[in-house]
């Protein structure tokens, strides 16, 4: 299935910020966090489709996950 | 901290005495509501001369404690018409706790025409005739040289800039920086009060001032290392505020779909890497010059969350360029061009205008026809027509809820008058119960609920649920009243939200300095007090729990992309204040 990932902040260093990936049905965040060699600890907050997830949540096809470090602001 | 300054612009008369035994183990805005609580007629107009206003340090601002630098300055609001506590960075706070300040109130007014500075040194207070130079549309940046070149580049500075003069309700008080920039106490339009009482500015010299006096040095040494390093270890207020500053929100409030658009139509643009921290981050390193990615806007900040934005040749163009205003700039007024927005940021810091309000009220006005969607250059020229100020520039300059009137318009965000910030409410539903109830009328930081919502700071709450929201808008709401009242930036709360022992020792810091034992419970009712004095000076001025309600809109218009309407009733509303 495909899958479009967004990275955002420092996990854009030395990675692209924007690309689709081709996943197995079943595939979770995890798989795709491990793909990109993102430490665990630096997937601090997870979207799916604009919704707050967690890694271990089963993504459907044409699912966007966003994917960031730990960020605040105000 | 043991001087209690009146200025009394009526008389130009200024008495200094012991601080009221009421207000010796309060500071900040615990300090300033009460005192406006105490003092004001709430039925007073705030341009008159029964308002007063106060600035106040916080209890451990002009100590080595971490990010304690930051001012309140409090009176009846002429935007809102309730109580107003606005703070602010810069330099300010801590040279008046060194002089050993609690507070300093101006009252009263002056019959004539002429402005005034207030001088505040080791000797006292002096109350001279302002140089003709800095008023009548003399912008704040060139203000703040003239005043440094008069009384030393060292001094602290406050100053009602051209909107001020003209008490326009969205004017702001403004502070030098540590480098002669500009800090805002932004929000709910003190400056116009100020200008009222034809205070052009305050300028502080703490030259022969001693350290403020600690009463367990070791004690207080010991906590502040371990505050200190709560800040610097938590990867928000260690690394990622300082990396981004808090326009690294721009992507996540787009990607959550709570990043209000075009006047609050939708929560999310397309756009939005024009406009967010990590595109402010790559300009900035890329451009060069006086760029900087991050700063801090007073001594001791170990955050940081501040930068000097240059533009292409690498000259200064702003700094404290904040999410904020890019948001209401780039994503509500749909301004793409991220200079466009850093001229018109530093135009209103010049102009001593609130840069949220103002840039709420541009995209109002924008809906309204007065100004043409997304048009950055359009923008700045209406806005520099504030200096003068011509019709539009006042209507602009008299905040969100002037503008939604003038264009006829139902669509228009505001609470108690004062213009609803950066996060849409629909989405993000926590943060629609700080906006509805906060006695400060909408504002974000009153009870910043998109920690937990969004952020996973603190908290972890479904932003497009009710489920625990009440509760959660209630204990940041008391949380904030009591780090407000501690000089204590906002910040330090993403350091400490998950670190008991970071939170322990804020607490050991202000029981060092002052040798009292006050514990967490104790911080929590300081919190609860203040909102309860703020409440009841709000009631008394005429505010009702049906004040307390969001516009409309936002109850029959669902906001995409999750298409979700705002759905708190007023009886679930009135919740958050059941305590």
């Amino acid at each position: 299935m495909q899958i479009k990932v967004k990275l955002f902040a420092t996990l854009r260093e030395n990675r692209e910020k924007e690309m689709m990936m081709d996943l197995v049905q079943g595939a979770t965040p995890k798989d795709i966090i491990e793909r990109l060699n993102i430490r665990a600890e630096e997937a601090a907050i997870i979207m799916i489709n604009g919704r707050g997830a967690n890694s271990d949540q089963v993504l459907e096809d044409n699912d966007t996950v966003s994917i960031f470090p730990p960020v605040g602001g105000g | 901290m043991n001087k209690f300054i009146r200025v009394d612009m009526t008389t130009l008369n200024v008495t200094t005495d012991e601080v009221p035994v009421k207000y010796v183990g309060l500071g900040g805005r615990a300090l300033t509501s009460n005192f406006v609580a105490d003092e004001v007629k709430p039925t007073c107009h705030a341009l008159g001369k029964n308002n007063k206003i106060i600035f106040a340090p916080g209890l451990l601002s002009g100590t080595t404690a971490p990010n304690s630098g930051r001012i309140s300055v409090g009176a009846k609001s002429p935007l809102t018409g309730t109580i107003k506590e606005s703070n602010s960075g810069g330099s300010f706070s801590q040279k008046m706790a060194k002089l050993g300040i609690k507070a300093l109130v101006i009252e009263g007014m002056p019959a004539g025409d002429k402005f005034y500075i207030v001088k505040i040194d080791i000797n006292g207070v002096t109350i001279e005739e302002a140089p003709a130079e800095i008023l009548g549309g003399c912008g704040n940046y060139k203000a703040i040289e003239v005043l440094s070149a008069k009384y030393g580049q060292k001094v602290g500075i406050a100053l009602a800039g051209p909107a001020g003069e003209n008490r326009l309700p969205s004017a702001n008080i403004s502070f030098k920086d540590p480098d002669g920039n500009i800090r805002s106490a932004g929000r709910g339009g003190l400056g116009a009060v100020l200008g009222s009482k034809k205070v052009k500015a305050l300028v502080i010299d703490e030259t022969g001032a001693g350290a403020v006096p600690i009463a367990d040095p070791e004690k207080f040494k010991a906590a502040a290392k371990v505050f200190a390093k709560a800040l610097l270890d938590h990867p928000v207020s260690g690394q990622g505020l300082a990396a981004y500053g808090t326009d690294v929100l721009v992507n996540i409030l787009n990607e959550a779909g709570g990043l209000p658009a075009n006047n609050f139509t939708a929560g999310r643009i397309e756009h939005n890497d024009c406009i967010s921290g990590e595109t402010l981050n790559a300009t900035i390193t890329e451009r060069g010059g006086d760029g900087k990615v991050s700063h801090g806007c007073h001594p001791g900040c170990v955050i940081r969350c501040s930068q000097w934005y240059p533009d292409k040749q690498g000259k200064y163009i702003t700094s404290g360029f904040e999410y904020e205003t890019i948001w209401g700039l780039g994503a509500d007024a749909g301004i793409k061009d991220l200079d466009d927005i850093a001229y018109i940021d530093r135009a209103m810091d010049d102009l001593g205008i609130d840069s949220i309000e103002t840039a709420v009220a541009i995209a109002t006005a924008m809906e309204g026809g007065l100004l043409p969607w997304g048009d950055g250059k359009a923008v700045l020229e209406a806005v520099n027509q504030i200096y003068e100020p011509t019709p539009l520039g006042r209507i602009l300059a008299s905040g969100t809820s002037v503008v939604g009137k003038v264009c006829g318009l139902f669509r228009v965000p505001v609470v108690k008058d004062q213009g609803i910030p950066a996060y849409d409410p629909r989405p993000v539903k926590g943060i629609g119960l700080t906006y509805a109830t906060t006695p400060m009328g909408a504002d974000h930081t009153a009870g910043y609920c998109i920690s937990g919502n969004i952020l996973k700071v603190g908290a972890n709450i479904d932003p497009l649920k009710k489920d625990g929201q009440i509760e959660y808008a209630r204990a940041m709401q008391i949380g904030t009243a009591a780090v407000d009242s501690t000089g204590m930036c906002l910040f330090v709360y993403f350091g400490i939200a998950d670190n008991p022992g970071g939170y322990q020792a804020l607490i050991d810091m202000i029981n060092a300095q002052y040798g009292i034992a006050l514990t967490a419970v104790d911080v929590d009712k300081l919190g609860e007090s203040v909102l309860k004095v703020e409440r009841a000076f709000n009631k008394a001025a005429g505010f009702t729990n049906a004040h307390d309600r969001l516009p409309e809109f936002f109850e029959y218009e669902p906001c995409p992309p999750h298409n979700v309407v705002w759905d708190f009733t007023p009886e679930e509303i009135d919740e958050v204040y059941n305590f």
